[in-house]
């Protein structure tokens, strides 16, 4: 039986990924994000999981507007490493977990009626590997867990309601303990915090909102999941809307589940946010 | 849950179906970006690559200027003008810089560690 043991919610900011590439890690701007992972990359290992589902968006890299999916769902045994048009990074490609990623569509489509767009062939971007970088470190020819993108539309409005999220990671956390196979995973609800990257307004950040939202996540998130669109951006940016994907890893864990980790650094544009959920 | 996007924000735009269906040129031409090859097409000669999207004359005007607040306003989405900042040379950070109204040092100056790029 598949079983959540964890949830995480984190940023995926993407000058992380230049960083972790370039071993930069430990310079000083840096040490305070990275030096909060530890303890989450102990907890990981010590958990053990076999599969992450990375909530994430793709930031028009491999999706394109002429098409682009409200919730689309990796159905492949790979997942290439995407150009987002600043080169590839060089990093290994990502094996996927083809009976769970076939079991999750079935799921979802007929036991919790999402209707997703399955995709077989998926590259993925800073959004999806950059909260890998910081969670499970790759060698050069594998990461440590295998993993299924679950990509959501959160940057060509209208977008799923934030309450769509949540009830999205409820089916996702009944899908995962339907299927046969004895199978750990750890769900991750990645982007945010607070931050918008357009108008006068750039480079906004709101911390005291983001605390709010990390507490509530922690304490009341059906509550949380009646948040609006519009409250979001103007309390905590435009692009600030990234964090109704944290609901739906919320949902994806038990309501009462303990927090084990939480940490907040917002040094240059984004409130970048870190918290773990025992499954 | 009824409307999510109630009203106007200040200094900010929403990428909608509207502003997107004004940009679908733009952010077609940026989603050819994501290739190699054509990221050296538009080095090479960035007017013939404007003109085999289609581009507008004012799209064009706008990619020359730079002027990246101008091209969000003609509905480019901010994550393709990403790419056309990494075409030009123009980081995030370079391009908020310009849509704030300020040099790339005075907006470093008001950030809360600079040494986080």
């Amino acid at each position: 039986m598949g079983r959540i043991v964890g949830g995480l919610g984190l940023s995926h900011v993407p000058s992380i990924g230049p960083v972790v590439d370039r071993n930069r890690m430990q310079e000083p701007g840096w040490k305070p994000l990275f030096d909060a992972y530890v303890p989450v990359r102990e907890w990981l290992v010590t958990i053990r999981p076999d599969v992450a589902i990375v909530v994430y968006n793709d930031h028009a890299a491999d999706f394109s507007f002429d098409k682009y999916p409200t919730f689309a769902l990796g159905v492949a045994e790979q997942y290439a490493i995407g150009d987002e048009g600043f080169g590839t990074r060089p990093l290994p490609a990502v094996r996927g977990d083809i009976d769970l990623s076939i079991h999750l569509a079935e799921a979802l489509v007929y036991e919790h009626e999402f209707d997703l767009t399955l995709c077989q062939e998926l590259a993925v971007e800073h959004g999806f590997l950059v909260p890998m970088n910081l969670c499970f470190p790759h060698d050069k020819d594998r990461w440590p867990v295998r993993a299924i993108p679950l990509q959501v539309n959160v940057i060509q409005h209208p977008l799923p309601t934030a309450r769509r999220c949540y009830r999205l990671g409820q089916a996702l956390g009944a899908a995962v303990q339907s299927f046969p196979g004895d199978t750990k995973v750890v769900v991750l609800g990645t982007g945010g915090m607070s931050h918008q990257l357009q108008g006068k307004r750039f480079g906004y950040m709101n911390e005291k909102f983001d605390q709010w939202f990390l507490d509530e996540l922690e304490r009341d998130p059906a509550g949380l999941a009646e948040i609006t669109h519009q409250k979001i951006m103007e309390e905590a940016g435009a692009e600030a809307v990234e964090l109704i994907m944290w609901l739906t890893m919320r949902g994806a864990v038990s309501p009462n589940a303990r927090r084990l980790h939480r940490h907040y650094y917002a040094p240059m544009t984004t409130g970048m946010g870190l918290i773990t959920f025992e499954g | 849950m009824g409307r999510q996007v109630t009203g106007a924000i200040p200094d900010t735009s929403i990428f909608d179906l509207r502003l997107a269906r004004r940009g679908q040129r733009l952010n077609r031409m940026c989603a050819a970006l994501c290739s190699p090859q054509e990221r050296d097409s538009f080095k090479r000669d960035d007017e013939a690559f404007m003109s085999r999207f289609g581009l507008a004359a004012a799209e064009k005007a706008l990619i020359r200027k730079r002027d990246f607040q101008g091209l969000i306003d003609a509905g480019t989405n901010i994550y393709a003008l990403l790419k056309i900042g990494s075409a030009t040379g123009n980081g995030l950070y370079k391009m908020g810089a310009q849509m704030r109204g300020e040099s790339y040092e005075e907006f470093l100056a008001t950030r809360n560690i600079r040494g986080a790029v």
